[in-house]
């Protein structure tokens, strides 16, 4: 597909750099010539100098072929100009990251009577993922498909775990969960589970089940399932607004604590029912007076990344509470992986899927067939879901009979609103959505499954 | 340094180099003639070693600016080397020197030969002469990553490193349908010129040479006395074709694009057209009783300003004969080449243009110390960097220069003849002045130079800097 991004900061960036991955003919504008010249550098994108809200940008940059628009500049004015002059321009749609919290309430607005296709708020997206892992503090990250009918999830193994006795194919005959092991991580490789394959300490696996059934799995695994009561948030930016609001919404105690008595105030405004605590978060001394201690989980959203990852360490040695750390800039993905800081949101990485998820979707409509599309271990793994929409050799068949691709699970079919976690004897049929595992790049159709 | 992807690249560069010798052998053997077997032995080697590099694929595909650097200037000087085989395994050219002279003269499209005699070549010798011009025109790497992927996404410093003119943009996202894009460009319009000459009573073989020797403005012609003995007709099409391949390529990409009037206002175009109109006219005058008609004298002095400008190095008359003040016009017209990004060398015009708008920035903050100006060409502001490097490329361009031509001198030729040998070689244009004028050549040379006079060509031709690199002990310090 021919894409335009407005815009080459950290989001647009990154969105560029995933979607010439996967395969688009990627042009970016901005108006600052180093930052073009730096990305068209190192990846094989074309990139435009200039204002990308002009006609005659958008036209140089080929908006009459493009199919598909990104404003994620710094300013959501221009962004959502940008999205207008390219709908009468050319005939392709758009996406506009709008983050300031006073356009929260008019998305919709804009979708519909400005024909944007998709409005993003990174910070509302990130506020809400970090939702997502509070309500189910267990597991490092939770993606959803079937519409919620069927969770992966990522966690970390607990040292006394009965799991470390089994191989994967005797959980379900000894554990009597039914449940499916994806993937393992194992210091920074990854490993897609086969019958085999045993748990060791320190991994992190992948598992994929309905919601019930993942509950059972780790009560039997002896794994805390509990659900916060709490949170302390340090730093109140605009991730910690979205995040207070969701949390109290769910009946979840939100504490802030931020240094700079103005933004207190303002905060405490707009968010009646948090309490804001007007102190600097990085003396110990707060932290333990608000009481960290006993605290069922901390948020580090400072705007420094080094921060915190200090702060959240910090915390890790003082309680057992559920930790999130957030991390804007810095790329050190190995290294940051190896303190152990349990979940860690990027949120350009979480912009840039939303952005991805929808463009993939775009193209499902143009030849290929994921419905969702999910990276669980960043870089290596991949789970999507298809639509079985037709008969093929894939269906109807036993799936132990099936030659499948080498590193690539079938890790569930919803069958009718059931979930089906598959064995071997299981088939696929028409009308299935099924949820694939895989290494391999690039899925576009059921069928390139097969070997 | 990424040793593994640079020898994985060159090991491309010569299996698709062997795909270059498979043209003349064919034509060797439709005309069977025996120097065919020379070409199928030199394809074998260079399918030899390439297969060899290219066995494995590196790994690691990281290609950072000096790895692109290294990899062009490296890709020419292989080129040139095996290039050289086909003209010394057939024993026309008996000395190795003389024929990496020969090979490096086609694919840096000067044009500049060692041969005194063409004539009785065998025709699959002509043909690889003009066949490695068109491939050195637009530029071999350029042509590979148009079929194979090399690596990641990190070719765009390939395609700086060899194509020519300040600053490279791409047509399209992907680098590949840019170089496809390119190709094909290029393509047509060679193949345009061929059916042109090919109305004109030229015979086929000698059609498609011209054409291919016009496209990368090279200059290797089949006849001893170039194009003077064919009709004027043949030498209009010649012209104009020489004129168009001096023509930045993204004006053309421009006008298929339906944005003729951007085409239209480009200054270095503009420039082009101005310059060439107005040095023909001056000649004309100037030479206008050499000539027994206008149409002649016309006709003859724009062939030479275009092949001249163009850095083509096609000739129809002697102009070493003629007077002084065309004779130092034609000295200068060897150094300004035309349109950046065509398939000319020299130093380009928007080098020129760029200089003589920073020169008259820098003179009226002579008389406006405070004045706040940017330098602009269409309408861009032309960012600080690219002037600087236009600079730099001037000082580098003046030092190989002068260097090349103090070494050369030792060979106790005139002053013209080594002065203009430098530049012919260094602008890639082919014939200069002196004994190295349009009716001679530059056998007479000795060894040495003629090692000089090769690394202008290939320096020429890839903008100097990609050579610079690979010499400076700064591109191989890995620590």
């Amino acid at each position: 597909m021919e894409i335009i991004v407005v815009g080459c900061g950290k989001v647009g960036r990154t969105i560029a750099e995933q979607l010439n991955d996967d395969d688009n003919n990627v042009t970016v504008i901005d108006t600052d010539p180093d930052m073009v010249r730096d990305i068209s550098e190192s990846c094989d994108i074309m990139g435009i100098t200039g204002n990308g809200a002009t006609h005659s940008v958008q036209q140089q940059a080929g908006i009459e072929r493009a199919d598909l628009l990104i404003a994620v500049t710094g300013s959501d004015e221009l962004n959502l100009l940008c999205c207008l002059i390219a709908r009468k321009a050319g005939n392709c749609q758009t996406i506009a990251r709008v983050r300031s919290p006073e356009y929260n309430g008019e998305a919709s607005f804009f979708r519909e009577e400005l024909g944007l296709a998709m409005v993003i708020n990174p910070e509302f997206a990130a506020a809400a993922e970090i939702a997502r892992i509070l309500r189910f503090p267990s597991a490092i990250t939770i993606d959803s498909f079937a519409k919620g009918k069927i969770d992966l999830m990522k966690f970390h193994i607990p040292d006394d775990s009965p799991l470390l006795k089994y191989s994967v194919k005797e959980i379900s005959t000894e554990l009597h969960c039914d449940v499916l092991i994806c993937t393992i991580e194992r210091d920074g490789e990854a490993i897609i589970a086969n019958g085999d394959t045993t748990f060791m300490k320190k991994d992190v696996i992948s598992v994929v089940a309905s919601p019930k059934n993942a509950y059972k799995f780790f009560s039997e695994i002896r794994y805390k399932t509990h659900r916060v009561k709490n949170t302390m948030i340090v730093g109140a930016g605009d991730i910690a607004y979205y995040l207070s609001q969701i949390l109290l919404k769910s009946g979840i105690d939100v504490k802030i604590i931020e240094k700079d008595p103005a933004r207190c105030t303002e905060f405490c405004g707009m968010v009646p029912g948090a309490t804001v605590i007007c102190a600097d978060a990085s003396e110990q001394s707060t932290l333990l007076e608000e009481g960290l201690e006993n605290t069922d989980s901390f948020v580090a959203l400072t705007n420094l990344d080094e921060e915190n990852i200090l702060l959240t360490l910090f915390a890790k040695s003082k309680s057992d509470c559920k930790l999130i750390t957030k991390i804007n800039r810095i790329d050190f993905d190995d290294v940051i992986h190896k303190l152990d800081l349990d979940a860690i949101i990027y949120p350009k990485h979480i912009t840039a899927e939303y952005i991805v998820r929808y463009v993939r979707a775009m193209k499902n409509t143009i030849g290929s067939n994921v419905e969702t599309l999910y990276s669980v271990i960043k870089g290596s793994v991949e789970a999507s879901e298809f639509i079985v929409k037709e008969k093929s050799e894939i269906t109807d068949t036993p799936l132990f009979e099936l030659k499948l691709k080498k590193n690539l699970l079938i890790a569930g079919i919803i069958r009718g609103g059931k979930v089906i976690i598959p064995r071997g004897h299981d088939t696929i049929q028409v009308g299935d959505s099924v949820v694939i595992v895989t290494m391999q790049k690039g899925l576009h159709d059921v069928c390139d499954i097969l070997a | 340094m990424n040793y593994r992807i640079i020898a994985y690249i060159l090991g491309w560069v010569l299996n698709f180099e062997a795909l270059f010798m498979a043209v003349p052998a064919f034509t060797a053997l439709y005309y069977s003639e025996g120097a065919g077997i020379g070409f199928v032995f030199s394809l074998l080697i260079c399918l030899f070693f390439g297969v060899i590099l290219t066995l494995k694929k590196p790994a690691k595909k990281a290609i950072y600016s000096r790895d692109g650097l290294v990899i062009v200037s490296l890709s020419w000087i292989v080129l040139s080397l095996f290039g050289a085989l086909p003209f010394y395994v057939t024993g026309v050219i008996p000395s190795f020197i003389d024929a990496v002279f020969e090979s490096a003269a086609g694919f840096t499209t000067t044009g500049a030969s060692i041969l005194s005699e063409v004539e009785s070549l065998p025709r699959c010798i002509l043909m690889w002469r003009s066949f490695t011009h068109w491939i050195g025109g637009m530029g071999v790497l350029v042509f590979i990553m148009a079929f194979v992927p090399l690596s990641g996404g990190q070719n765009m410093y390939i395609m700086k490193a060899e194509s020519p003119g300040p600053s490279v943009s791409k047509f399209v996202p992907k680098i590949k349908a840019t170089a496809l894009l390119l190709y094909s460009m290029y393509f047509i319009l060679t193949l345009a010129e061929f059916v042109f000459l090919l109305c004109g009573g030229m015979s086929v073989f000698e059609s498609l040479n011209t054409a291919l020797s016009t496209a990368g403005t090279g200059g290797f012609g089949f006849r001893n006395n170039s194009f003077e003995s064919f009709s004027p007709y043949i030498q209009w099409v010649v012209t104009v074709f020489m004129f168009l391949f001096g023509v930045n390529f993204s004006i053309y990409f421009l006008i298929l694009s339906k944005r003729i009037k951007e085409a239209m206002k480009s200054t270095e175009l503009r420039v082009y057209i101005l310059l060439v109109v107005a040095v023909t006219a001056l000649i004309t005058v100037n030479v206008s009783d050499m000539f027994a008609t206008l149409e002649d004298a016309v006709r003859n002095v724009a062939f030479t300003v275009v092949s001249l400008v163009t850095t083509t190095g096609f000739a129809t008359v002697d102009f070493n004969k003629w007077p002084e003040l065309s004779r130092s016009i034609i000295v200068i017209l060897l150094f300004t080449g035309a349109c950046a990004g065509s398939t000319c060398g020299g130093i380009k015009l928007s080098r020129i243009i760029l200089l003589f708008k920073s020169m008259s920035k820098e003179l009226r903050l002579l008389v406006h110390p405070k004045q706040v100006h940017q330098i602009k060409i269409d309408g861009r502001v032309v960012s600080h960097e690219t002037v600087r490097s236009v600079n730099v490329f001037l000082v580098c361009y003046m030092l190989i220069m002068m260097i090349s031509f103090i070494l050369i001198s030792f060979d106790n030729h005139d002053l013209i003849t080594n002065f203009t040998a430098v530049s012919a070689t260094l602008n890639n244009v082919g014939p200069g002045l002196g004994l190295v004028g349009p009716t001679s050549n530059y056998g007479f040379f000795s060894g040495f130079s003629k090692l000089v006079l090769i690394f202008d060509m290939i320096a020429g031709r890839l903008e100097l800097f990609p050579m610079l690199a690979l010499f400076s002990p700064y591109t191989w310090k890995d620590k």
